[in-house]
C-alpha cells in the first residue's frame, strides 16, 4: 500500500534486519544474479593469496541491495524515485544487518508529494557499513 | 561501456530478489503485481546494476575460452585493468585496486518486467583525496538505461575510488 504525506511525520523511524549471519552462499547467489563473478566476492584462494583479503566479501552492492528493502517495504519499490549510498566498509561472512531509515523531510512539488529519508545498515556491534537516502512519492 | 538490449525478465527479477533477501511476494507472484498500483512485477531499486550480463565486454564474467583472473590450479591467472563501474556494475576490481565508494540512482519511472532497456554510459568527474595509505583516486561513471521508446527510465552514477590494496 503506498503511504500518505498526512500519514507520516519527520523524524519517523523504522528498522529492519536485512540478514542474520550472513553467509557465503548468499553471496555466490548474489553474484550469479547479478552478473558480478569477481573472484574478491567467491574465491576465497584468490581474495587471501593474490588480492591479500583475509577472505571473500559481500559486493557492495548486495548491501545495497539488501538495504533497498527499507525503502521499498515502507514506501513500495514503485514510489520510489531516488536512492543513493555511500560504502563505508567492507560486509563478511557472519555480519548481521541492520538498516534503519529516518524521514529527514516532507515536501511538495507541483502538487505531487514526497519523503525524503535517511538510510543507515550497521552491523551486530553498531558498526556502520553504509549510509545513504532515498526519496519516495506519497499519496496527499 | 554500452549495453544494447536489456531484457527485463521475471525469471532474472526472481533470481535477483531472492539474492538480496527481499521475500516481498510482488518480486515473485505476478497476480499480487497485478493487484499493485503498478500492475506489473517491478524490478527492485538496484536491479539494473544486473545489466552487466548483458554487457558483452564486462570485464568481471568470465569469457568462454578466455583466461579468467580467479582461481583454478593456481590462486590467479592475469588481472584484469577494472573499474568497470560499467553496467552500473560494481566498481571493484581484482587485486584490491579499485572499490566501489558510492552508488545513486534516480528513477523516472517504475522499471518493470516486459521493458526492454538499452544503456549508455559516460566518465563524470575525477578527483583526489588523501587517504591513511596515501593517495585516494575517484572516478565517477554516468549510466542512463533508456527503454523502448528510447525515454530514460534511470539515471546512474557510481564513484569508485583506487586505492593501493589492502596491504
Amino acid at each position: 500500500m503506498s503511504v500518505s504525506a498526512a500519514s507520516l511525520n519527520v523524524g519517523d523511524t523504522r528498522e529492519l534486519e536485512l540478514v542474520d549471519d550472513l553467509t557465503r552462499t548468499q553471496i555466490v547467489m548474489y553474484a550469479g544474479a547479478s552478473g558480478d563473478y569477481n573472484p574478491l566476492h567467491s574465491d576465497e584462494k584468490f581474495a587471501r593469496e593474490v588480492a591479500g583479503y583475509p577472505g571473500i566479501f559481500a559486493h557492495g552492492m548486495l548491501t545495497m541491495g539488501m538495504t533497498g528493502r527499507i525503502v521499498t517495504d515502507w514506501f513500495e519499490v514503485a514510489r520510489v524515485t531516488k536512492y543513493g549510498v555511500r560504502f563505508v566498509r567492507q560486509v563478511w561472512p557472519g555480519d548481521t544487518l541492520t538498516a534503519t531509515a529516518t524521514v529527514d523531510a516532507l515536501r511538495e512539488e507541483g502538487g505531487v508529494h514526497f519523503a525524503d529519508v535517511s538510510i543507515a545498515t550497521v552491523n551486530q556491534d553498531g558498526t556502520t557499513f553504509l549510509t545513504g537516502s532515498a526519496t519516495a512519492r506519497l499519496d496527499p | 561501456m554500452a549495453i544494447e538490449r536489456f531484457p527485463i525478465e521475471a525469471g532474472h527479477v526472481l533470481m535477483f530478489a531472492r539474492a538480496i533477501g527481499d521475500p516481498n511476494p510482488i518480486y515473485a507472484d505476478a497476480d499480487v503485481a497485478a493487484a499493485s498500483e503498478v500492475g506489473v512485477i517491478p524490478a527492485p531499486p538496484t536491479f539494473v546494476t544486473a545489466s552487466a550480463q548483458f554487457d558483452p565486454d564486462y570485464p568481471l564474467r568470465p569469457k568462454i575460452g578466455e583466461p579468467w583472473f580467479g582461481s583454478g590450479r593456481e590462486a590467479t591467472g592475469a588481472k584484469p585493468t577494472v573499474p568497470s563501474g560499467g553496467g552500473g556494475g560494481d566498481g571493484d576490481g581484482g587485486g584490491g585496486t579499485s572499490l566501489h565508494a558510492e552508488q545513486h540512482y534516480e528513477y523516472h519511472r517504475p522499471l518493470v518486467v516486459g521493458d526492454v532497456l538499452h544503456a549508455r554510459g559516460r566518465k563524470g568527474d575525477t578527483w583526489e583525496k588523501q587517504g591513511r595509505s596515501g593517495t585516494l583516486k575517484f572516478t565517477e561513471l554516468v549510466t542512463e538505461y533508456l527503454d523502448q521508446d528510447d525515454e530514460v527510465v534511470i539515471t546512474a552514477r557510481t564513484v569508485a575510488v583506487l586505492t593501493e590494496g589492502p596491504k
